[in-house]
């Protein structure tokens, strides 16, 4: 068996905080294989963003290691990692605080190829048509600004940045949670096509199971910086074994379509 | 059933580089006394104008044609009290009564429907420059019958509003007691220990886990759950009529999510507080209300029970908005999409 895409064992971050010692993430193991999308699901505050920052290293752990695609990550030095970081990309949930909203739409992924060398200048105008066109916008959008696009087109552009430079993993923090209904279902969608087309695997962050059930092979479930569960993602939401597992599923909004709701009073 | 609120012909313009946009077009509903009713929609659907229309929290700089009439049988008159550069500094509560009652004591003659104050100050969500009295746009005051000139609702008092994000609405410097308790000092005449009391018994009330200690805390201090459910302590602690959720729980997780929508259930409830919850997820406002609106690019496209339109939903949007919905047991896109596994 060949090793898996993404292999994390051990992750430990702490935080010192009014003379405490916090552990944010808390001996966190899970992989990922290649074309799948893993869910970390969880409460706010259960570690879910740090396990992002951790793998991206914007942040160093205190212990653990990160294996990704077959190396030791956590050793690579910086012009190693900037490389790396080629293969391994994040969107966020917020484009908008992602990128200067005054870049155009065009210096926003001109960036990625500049900087990776993946494109001679004179393609590079070509090459951003084409990414455009993969995320289903106009070529035209090139020349706008990125304030003046709506969210869904905005979260379009995060994508297309992202696999501009060919990544085999792309982090989404909650990348779909401040979209309306209509255009996560199209996003959702555009990921979904992505993957199934250049076998990029998701870590896909959220503290929606109903988004997670929709789009996840497995799903790992947090709670105070530990693993509470993890197993595939139908299973584990259609019979959650931990207490957080059973209150995520609790919480999430229901609709019955078939019988009269919401009427009945349940004080 | 009795209507607590009629709506009829309401149409909000904002102007946006220097066009004319149209955020509610020619929009007629009623609100009945006790209901817990749902405003639905994605962005710029206009659901949120509608609340603030209702609150008298829109932007001066906004027009505004139609009425909203409201059928209160007996409105408080407005408590006498200190001039403002006596009271404490005003929290950015969301439901801030001063400027109202002061522009109302001015005025002589508070007019019958709520009114769209024009300020000047194009930045105004806030609640202060909502409630100005005087100077109408389009004539409000003339298009209200004289009958209802006394029966003006006022923010904070009559209509408690808590918004998406509770950083915003509370004051990061004044604890969180003080900004209670101010609500209650101005609108229901207590004393400042008066005041602090009730804050205390509001912040039981919404379950913070030590209220004596929170009476002191600074919102910094709290986290977003219990920061909304000091916003909500502060928007019923005059006893509103009418209580308004704009996107309350959107910015909280699930299961904080659920625990709040809980809370302002049973507060309605025990209060007999009409309620409107504004949200853009139908099946949050399913699961709370008994009717619910749905709108779309400004306009009122459905409108019934909630089980008329989860169940059978006339309108061709809002069978869009529940497909778009995925819960728990929604179809996997997955297998849709046909990807590995």
């Amino acid at each position: 068996m060949s090793s898996p895409l993404l292999a994390v064992s051990g992750l430990t971050k702490r935080y010192r905080r009014g003379g405490k010692t916090i552990a944010a993430v808390d001996d966190v193991s899970f992989h990922i294989e290649a074309g799948e999308t893993l869910a970390l699901a969880g409460p706010s505050g259960s570690g879910k963003s740090t396990v992002a920052r951790l793998l991206l290293r914007l942040i160093e752990p205190d212990a653990g290691r990160i294996e990704f695609e077959g190396g030791d990550f956590l050793s690579l030095n910086d012009t190693a990692l900037r490389a790396r970081r080629a293969r391994l990309q994040m969107v966020f949930q917020d484009p908008l605080a992602a990128f200067n909203p005054r870049a155009s739409v065009a210096r926003v992924l001109d960036d990625p190829l500049r900087i990776h060398s993946i494109a001679a200048r004179s393609e590079r105008p070509h090459r951003i048509a084409a990414l455009l066109e993969r995320v289903g916008l106009s070529a035209d959008l090139a020349g706008r600004a990125i304030h003046e696009i709506s969210g869904g087109q905005r979260q379009r552009i995060a994508i297309a940045r992202a696999i501009a430079t060919n990544p085999s993993l792309i982090v989404l923090d909650e990348a779909v949670s401040a979209l309306d209904v209509s255009v996560r279902r199209q996003i959702l969608q555009l990921l979904l096509d992505l993957q199934r087309e250049e076998r990029i695997a998701y870590l896909f962050i959220s503290h929606d199971l109903g988004v997670i059930s929709a789009i996840a092979h497995r799903v790992v479930i947090l709670d105070a910086g530990r693993v509470a569960e993890s197993g595939n993602a139908r299973a584990v939401i259609g019979a959650p074994q931990s207490a957080i597992g059973k209150a995520l599923v609790a919480a999430a909004p229901k609709l019955n379509r078939t019988s009269t709701q919401g009427a009945a009073d349940r004080q | 059933m009795t209507a607590l609120l009629s709506i009829r012909d309401l149409t909000v313009t904002y102007r946006h580089d220097g066009r004319e946009v149209a955020a509610l077009n020619h929009v007629s509903l009623d609100v009945t006394a006790g209901e817990r009713f749902a405003i639905i929609g994605e962005s710029g659907s206009g659901k949120s104008t509608l609340a603030l229309a209702i609150a008298g929290l829109l932007p001066g700089s906004s027009k505004v044609g139609g009425s909203i009439e409201w059928k209160l049988p007996n409105l408080r008159s407005p408590h006498a009290f200190a001039p403002p550069s006596v009271l404490p500094s005003l929290p950015k509560l969301g439901i801030s009564p001063t400027r109202g009652e002061i522009g109302s004591s001015v005025a002589g003659t508070p007019p019958a429907a709520l009114e769209f104050g024009e300020s000047g100050n194009d930045s105004a969500i806030s609640p202060q420059v909502g409630e100005m009295s005087g100077r109408t746009e389009g004539g409000a005051t003339d298009r209200q019958p004289a009958s209802l000139r006394d029966h003006t609702p006022l923010g904070g008092r009559d209509i408690g509003f808590v918004f998406q994000d509770p950083s915003a609405s509370l004051d990061p410097v004044m604890a969180v007691g003080e900004q209670i308790a101010e609500v209650a000092h101005t609108h229901l005449g207590l004393t400042w220990s008066q005041s602090y009391a009730k804050a205390k018994a509001l912040l039981e009330r919404v379950r913070l886990p030590d209220p004596d200690a929170a009476l002191r805390a600074y919102p910094h201090q709290l986290s977003g759950g219990q920061k909304q459910r000091v916003a909500i302590a502060a928007a019923i602690a005059a006893g509103p009529k009418l209580l308004i959720a704009d996107e309350a729980t959107s910015a909280l997780d699930t299961i904080v999510q659920a625990e709040i929508v809980a809370l302002i259930r049973q507060l309605v409830a025990e209060d007999g507080m009409t309620l409107l919850f504004v949200s853009h997820d139908i099946a949050l406002a399913a699961d709370l209300a008994e009717r619910i609106a749905v709108f779309q690019h400004g306009e009122l496209v459905e409108f019934g029970a909630t089980a008329q339109i989860v169940a059978s939903p006339r309108h061709a949007y809002t069978r869009a908005l529940l497909d778009a919905h995925l819960g728990l047991d929604a179809e996997p896109l997955l297998r849709q999409a046909g990807a590995l596994r």
